[in-house]
């Protein structure tokens, strides 16, 4: 019974993305989306809670067009999220069994 | 699969809406249904077609309505939510004593049971907002 | 519409400051006519929804803290406090309103539809839901 995160708010300045972390369970997935892909890049304050959560077994993913937008280069993102586009977003929808929108 | 989306802010503060708007386009794209697009809080904001963005901006109101006419898309604004932000169509308008109608086409003023409905009947609720 | 689906409202949001709270009310009360199974938590900044007390006259705002009070009476009766976000902001239980629903499989006895739960039980009723409405 696994649940689609998605997050979209900064975790510079929200806590969404923490809450969202608390309460994700290893099955689950967390895409991250709008400003909240700023937290997908290494080397962040947020980073090491990301890699820990992916260790666990949590995925997670970012939104590649958010992050272009941004100017965040793929190349700066931790290496084991995974980026997708719209479509993507669409698919990890329909593969978990619900949706959870930090907002 | 049939998905509803829900919009909860208006166009022009946060991305929010662009994100809906693609997500729906992406999953249409993608051979699904879209059971009902419900617009709530300021996300009313979307169906107004007196807005009038410079013209090197997207026009929200126009995606939508043109992608409503494309794939047949019910798309609903809560009604208590429009009323309070001035977003009416011809009934609603002479029943409040106003001149003017302003909902664009393919939008239509219902209730929040229309939100309720639409998450009993879909296999998934997405929500876009703040 | 024969079908019954587990709804769960999670309210993160203060009240007054933004429309959300009230709004999720509304949701709440006019989805009780669709006889689904409903659930609600109130989590972060969500758990300032319940406190006792509220008084936004002076802000100019509609006092729909009471509202709250009613849930028993549309059959919702599980309401998940995160424990957590209580004690990040200094807060207990006993700073909430109680709200309780009659049961009326126990001669209509008075029972407490609060329930203190970690993020460990938070997670699981995420987990168990058909849709999940967010505020």
């Amino acid at each position: 019974m696994a649940t689609l995160h998605t997050v979209n708010k900064s975790p510079f300045e929200r806590n969404s993305l923490d809450t969202c972390l608390s309460l994700c369970n290893n099955s689950g997935s967390i895409l991250l989306i709008e400003d909240a892909v700023v937290g997908a890049l290494r080397n962040t304050s947020v980073s090491e809670r990301l890699v820990k959560a992916i260790e666990s077994g949590v995925k997670i993913f970012a939104l590649g067009e958010d992050l272009k937008a941004r100017g965040l280069p793929e190349d700066r993102v931790i290496e084991k999220i995974t980026l997708v586009d719209y479509t993507g977003f669409v698919k990890l929808a329909t593969e978990n069994d619900r949706v959870q929108s930090w907002l | 699969m049939k998905f509803t989306i829900q919009v909860n802010t208006g166009p022009f503060t946060h991305q929010a809406s662009d994100s809906a708007y693609r997500f729906t386009l992406a999953a249409l794209e993608s051979g699904h249904e879209i059971h009902r697009i419900f617009f709530y809080h300021d996300g009313v904001n979307n169906a107004t077609m007196m807005c009038a963005p410079p013209q090197d901006d997207r026009n929200l109101q126009v995606l939508w309505t043109e992608l409503a006419a494309q794939y047949e898309l019910d798309m609903v604004v809560c009604v208590a939510a429009a009323q309070r932000r001035g977003i009416m169509d011809k009934k609603e308008s002479e029943r409040n004593g106003k001149e003017f109608a302003n909902i664009a086409p393919g939008f239509q003023i219902s209730g929040l049971g229309q939100l309720v409905e639409a998450a009993v009947a879909s296999d998934r609720l997405m929500v876009f907002g703040d | 519409m024969a079908e019954i689906k587990s709804f769960v409202y999670i309210n993160r949001k203060a009240p007054h400051g933004t429309i959300y709270a009230l709004e999720s009310l509304e949701v709440v009360l006019i989805g009780a006519a669709f006889d689904q199974q409903v659930k609600l938590i109130f989590m972060d900044d969500g758990v300032y929804q319940l406190t006792k007390n509220q008084d936004p006259e002076g802000i100019g705002m509609k006092n729909f803290s009471k509202t709250y009070a009613a849930l028993g009476d549309y059959d919702i009766t599980e309401i998940y406090i995160d424990q957590e976000s209580l004690e990040q902001r200094g807060l207990s239980i006993d700073d909430l309103q109680e709200l309780v629903y009659e049961d009326e499989d126990d001669d209509w006895k008075e029972k407490s539809s609060m329930r203190l739960v970690s993020r460990e039980q938070l997670a699981s009723v995420i987990d168990s839901a058909d849709v999940l409405l967010n505020f």
